[in-house]
């Protein structure tokens, strides 16, 4: 499906004249445009979903209430320090720069040849549980301190509390973030070619460069982009709709009416 | 309401401060088996604090709670197999909203007591029926009236079976004509010989229904008594003014 979308939609955005060039283009370099799609998706969604677990760990860790004995207390400080650090140093350096320390810091030290596809996606993960991190966060604060207490009162676990009570409400709240960072990671992942991950951008900059149609070819992988990019988000915006639910709730007719919707609304 | 001398609960100069702010200096008191113990008195005296001290909501600064003799604030202690065995009522319902009705009063009983997916939704139903909330099992709380959620609260508090259920001002937050049924479902429950501790503006409900009666203020327990005697005849400067406030609103 995406695939002919993306044959069709150069076509449709370029005038008659240039058609001639973009099929010969397609033809020769065609395969290799897919590969670059299916290499930014790959990077994009499997970057966007280990961050996202990342994140939730960070999440749960971070909001562990203080354990009454001091050996806990203490180590849960130093974990919890330890977990700062990795989101400040993250969120505050670029990703292209940690795709680069990361990537030639492991060939020079460990010399090691890290296969890139997997130095990618390891950076983009970590890169994107650091944002993540700071999101569930903020959507774990905006839950409401009742559904915390209730759920303590009831003895649960801090692992109970979040995974079945916070956690569900918070991700739901977070949902525009994180598709926003998806989107965020499809076209970002395209400073990874600088440690030569052939996503889509570095096959735009080798056919380019073969090619000497410089403007052509660069338009053509910013309208991918594009279509990429409005498919997801339609995609998840129809997943938030589908999580909103009713509002009402329909007895059968023949019950004793306690509380009708209208007294339900005045309540909340 | 059958009457041992059996001392579940046992506060012993607990005190709390928020910073410089002192809200409890000194409460104690005893909470026997089966009796209904209902905290009156002014707003800002210190009578949800007691309350959401007794199961850890708040962390006591000073003092002790003992739970059959134990005291629970001792480094180490099992807090959350004790707050299963104490339920709580909120003031705000606190209904988990992202789950219905129906699982709602199972979860803790799955996740806490370990019971199997039948027998808690065994229970539940039960409690359920009890607070006659059984034809909306499947509503998520956002869709039901205040009334209705706080009755479903309390079918939750009681699926866990607890030793003791506190009720933190579970009337407050509801229209006057919701507050009837609420008070009438506790009403029920007192007659079931559960221990229950009531923090409530509802005089004329307290007075009808608990065996104990503290009036709480300035975060001391001012004055205690059967409900007859502190409400009828109380005995200090404070309780008598209280009172009179309420008189005068003729409840």
């Amino acid at each position: 499906m995406m695939a002919t979308a993306i044959k069709e939609q150069p076509k449709a955005g370029n005038s008659a004249k240039k058609e001639n060039w973009l099929v010969s283009t397609w033809k020769q370099y065609g395969n290799m445009i897919l590969s670059g799609i299916g290499m930014t998706l790959l990077l994009a969604l499997v970057g966007t979903i280990i961050g996202f677990f990342i994140g939730l760990l960070v999440g749960i860790v971070r909001t562990i209430p203080t354990p009454t004995t001091r050996g806990k207390r203490w180590a849960l400080n130093v974990i919890k320090w330890l977990l700062s650090v990795y989101v400040e140093i993250f969120r505050g350096t670029p990703m292209m720069v940690q795709a680069a320390v990361i990537y030639y810091g492991i060939a020079q030290f460990w010399h090691l040849n890290l296969n890139r596809t997997v130095a990618a996606l390891i950076i983009v993960s970590i890169n994107t549980g650091a944002y993540l991190a700071e999101v569930i966060r903020g959507g774990i604060i905006s839950t409401p301190e009742g559904q915390f207490e209730a759920a303590s009162a009831l003895g649960m676990s801090h692992n109970q509390r979040m995974w079945h009570i916070i956690l569900p409400q918070a991700i739901k709240n977070c949902l525009p973030s994180i598709t926003n960072e998806f989107i965020v990671n499809i076209k970002d992942t395209s400073v990874l070619s600088i440690i030569s991950v052939s996503e889509l951008f570095f096959v735009g900059t080798t056919i380019a460069s073969q090619t000497f149609q410089f403007f052509p070819t660069y338009l053509s992988i910013s309208v991918i982009y594009l279509v990429l990019t409005f498919t997801i988000t339609r995609i998840f915006n129809f997943i938030e709709r589908r999580l909103e639910g009713n509002k009402n709730y329909n007895l059968m007719a023949n019950q004793v009416q306690v509380g009708t919707p209208k007294d339900a609304e005045a309540n909340n | 309401m059958t009457e041992s001398n059996e001392i579940i609960l046992s506060l012993k100069h607990m005190q709390k401060s928020f910073g410089d702010h002192k809200v409890l200096r000194d409460i104690s008191f005893d909470i026997n088996k089966g009796e209904i113990v209902t905290i009156i008195g002014p707003s800002g005296g210190g009578k949800s604090t007691t309350l959401r001290c007794i199961n850890l909501l708040e962390e006591p600064t000073g003092g002790e709670i003992d739970f059959h003799g134990e005291n629970i604030l001792s480094p180490g202690y099992d807090r959350n197999k004790f707050r299963s065995k104490v339920g709580m009522v909120f003031q705000q319902f606190d209904l988990f909203e992202n789950k219905n009705v129906l699982q709602n009063c199972m979860i803790g009983q799955q996740l806490v007591l370990k019971r199997s997916k039948d027998e808690a939704k065994k229970i539940a139903l039960e409690n359920l029926k009890k607070v006659g909330m059984d034809p909306f099992i499947n509503a998520k709380p956002s869709q039901l009236s205040g009334g209705q959620q706080q009755r479903v609260a309390i079918a939750r508090a009681i699926s866990m079976d607890p030793e003791v259920l506190l009720f933190d001002e579970p009337t407050s937050a509801l229209d006057p004509e919701m507050v009837g049924e609420v008070l009438d479902v506790m009403q029920k429950l007192a007659t079931t010989g559960l221990t229950m501790v009531i923090v409530t503006h509802e005089m004329g409900f307290a007075k009808q229904i608990s065996d104990n009666v503290l009036f709480v203020s300035d975060g001391v327990v001012t004055e205690q008594g059967h409900p007859d005697q502190l409400f009828d005849n109380p005995q200090n400067e404070k309780t008598q003014k209280f009172l009179r406030n309420f008189r005068k609103m003729d409840f």
